[in-house]
């Protein structure tokens, strides 16, 4: 919502631009773009689009995001439907190149949370593999609890970061 | 980062000769280890005189001897306000006046001198006296730069606890740990270095990148951690004295829980490959690799026997993290914990006698010793979280890190402790602290 305002904003500048610096003779474009303020503000929207590659993209269409139970990599059921998105959107736009973050809570010790947040994250790997992806397209990394999403120490919190993150390479 | 290059010489001084062949034998002094902190042996440490000069080095090395022998709990240093003989007027070639000792309920007296010598550097004599036995226990004269004074003090604290307890020292030794700061989310840690007390702390790392589980080589001045340098995790090879930083091999995945071996010649560590973690071993000088478990369940936290022959380690192979001991070459892998809660961080102790270990159980983190075969687990210490126990080099003392939730953040801190679970101790550091690792006594 914010990105087609931003949109609108953009276009308004440039009818601004125009009109100030060009003369007469230039009628036409003025014209032209005084039209898309007033009435092709559809075109301008979807002009204006987010970037399906983009960082904005991935955390505010696709999600970025999925989380697992404690000491568990196994990807359930909600996350299932999330990885399913992330694999037709890489199979959509096959230049697309990720890694996934595995991270933890911080009720475990420090090199067994790592551990974990690798084994996190290549269960995430596996299940776009396993719908097609191409495993060159998928990096892998742990932090084990050393990133924490949400501060705080209840399962409300913890249950938010034993997360595995889609980041854009 | 360079540390000031210096050499302590160490000469045993001649017993002073009382002469009173008659005397009875005196029942032996000495401090039971075991016997907790219920009755730390009271010890008088004179400031050391150093005749001719205005200097107050010899009243600093005396605070630093007091100081290292009360916290290790077994002391209790007499305010130096109660003496009646004045340091002052003990002679060196004199016996001191026992009976001044006695009436203050000084049951041990440390006597030093310091001189300086023509080379401007410092002569430090010191004697550890029985007051009841009237008898010198021992001596020894140090020669050193000035500005190690410190170390000199730690030596003497070290010959002082070994006399009187039987046990080796562990003053003269550095802690090699993590520095944090900033909100949990964004944490910024740092490795650190500092002397035992906490003195002569520096950082070896400016906290750009993200660095973890520090620990001290046996035999050389150097560490290995596990750092994200360039978003990469893997395990680094650091040299203290040069500030030389190496990545120790070029692996496929994720390398982390680096140890070294007792002899120095191997790190120790685990490597994921494809989301599984197993163990490996590099040997140094030839940088081979050597897989020791192949197992699809989480291997990590490996740590040596001091001989060189196990290998203790944290699997999740039975379903949930449990501590493991094998043969060094793989072999032989047994179970050790079988009590309910989850056990990881195993870390063989010095003498070979004891495995520490960090326990999660219910709400609550613990940090325990136990035999090499996972019988008489002891719980020496807990927490919201407490993890990471290290050995003094003697085998007697841990460290460990606990934090406490304030509020949605976390204070980290670093403490010591007795492994009978007695005299827990704060070790202050500038920031927070976790991921302590001690040295060997420093040669």
């Amino acid at each position: 919502m914010r990105f087609k305002l931003l949109g609108l904003f953009a276009a308004g500048l440039l009818v601004a631009a125009c009109e100030s610096t060009q003369e007469a003779s230039d009628v036409d474009a003025g014209e032209g773009a005084a039209e898309v303020t007033d009435t092709v503000v559809e075109e301008v929207v979807v002009e204006e689009e987010i970037d399906p590659r983009s960082a904005q993209y991935v955390t505010e269409i696709l999600g970025d995001r999925v989380y697992f139970d404690f000491d568990s990599s196994v990807i359930n059921a909600r996350a299932q439907a999330t990885v399913k998105r992330w694999a037709e959107w890489m199979n959509d736009y096959g230049d697309v190149v990720i890694f996934v973050e595995g991270h933890c809570d911080e009720r475990g010790t420090r090199e067994y949370n790592l551990a974990l947040g690798e084994r996190r994250a290549n269960a995430v790997k596996n299940f776009l593999v396993a719908l097609g992806v191409d495993p060159s397209r998928v990096a892998t990394i742990s932090y084990g609890k050393e990133r924490p999403s949400i501060e705080g120490h209840t399962e409300a919190a913890w249950s938010q970061n034993r997360r595995g993150v889609l980041v854009l390479e | 980062m360079k540390r000031t290059p210096f050499s302590i010489r160490v000469l045993p001084l001649l017993m002073l000769s009382l002469g009173l062949a008659s005397r009875p034998a005196p029942a032996q002094l000495e401090v039971d280890v075991t016997a907790g902190q219920s009755n730390p042996l009271p010890i008088a440490v004179i400031e050391f005189p150093m005749p001719g000069e205005d200097a107050t080095v010899g009243a600093d090395i005396a605070g630093v001897v007091s100081a290292d022998l009360e916290r290790s709990g077994l002391f209790a240093p007499i305010d130096p306000a109660a003496f009646i003989q004045r340091p002052e007027d003990i002679g060196e070639d004199e016996l001191p006046r026992f009976g001044d000792w006695r009436a203050i309920n000084a049951q041990a007296l440390v006597t030093g001198w310091v001189e300086r010598k023509d080379d401007g550097r410092i002569e430090v004599r010191f004697r550890l006296w029985d007051t009841f036995g009237e008898d010198q226990l021992v001596g020894y004269t140090y020669r050193g730069g000035e500005d190690i004074w410190r170390r000199i003090a730690h030596k003497i604290a070290d010959a002082i606890y070994e006399r009187l307890t039987g046990e080796s020292g562990y003053f003269d030794t550095r802690i090699v740990y993590i520095a944090e700061r900033g909100p949990a989310s964004a944490r910024i840690k740092q490795l650190a270095i500092m002397d035992q007390d906490g003195a002569n702390h520096q950082f070896l790392t400016n906290g750009a990148n993200l660095v973890l589980t520090p620990r001290f080589s046996p035999t050389s001045q150097e560490i290995t951690f596990m750092a994200y340098f360039n978003n990469t995790p893997r395990v680094y090879l650091l040299d203290i004295d040069t500030g030389r930083r190496e990545i120790l091999g070029d692996f496929p995945g994720m390398t982390f829980a680096p140890r070294f071996s007792p002899d120095g010649r191997k790190v120790i560590m685990s490597l994921a490959i494809d989301g599984n973690t197993d163990i490996y071993v590099m040997d140094l000088p030839t940088r081979r690799i050597e897989r020791l478990t192949d197992d699809p369940a989480i291997d990590t936290s490996p740590s040596y026997s001091p001989d060189g022959g196990f290998v203790t380690f944290n699997s999740d192979r039975g379903g949930k993290p449990q501590i493991y001991v094998m043969r060094s070459d793989g072999g032989d892998v047994r179970r050790i914990t079988f009590n309910e809660g989850r056990y990881a961080t195993p870390v063989w102790s010095p003498r070979g006698d004891l495995i520490a270990f960090t326990k999660q159980h219910r709400e609550t983190f613990y940090i325990g010793v136990m035999s090499v075969d996972g019988a008489g687990e002891r719980l020496i210490a807990e927490g919201f979280l407490a993890e990471g126990p290290t050995w003094a080099p003697n085998g007697r003392v841990l460290m460990f890190f606990r934090e406490t939730p304030v509020g949605t953040q976390t204070v980290a801190q670093l403490f010591s402790i007795d492994l009978t679970g007695f005299n827990e101790r704060r070790v202050p550091t500038p920031l927070d602290g976790s991921d302590p690792a001690w040295s060997p006594l420093i040669p």
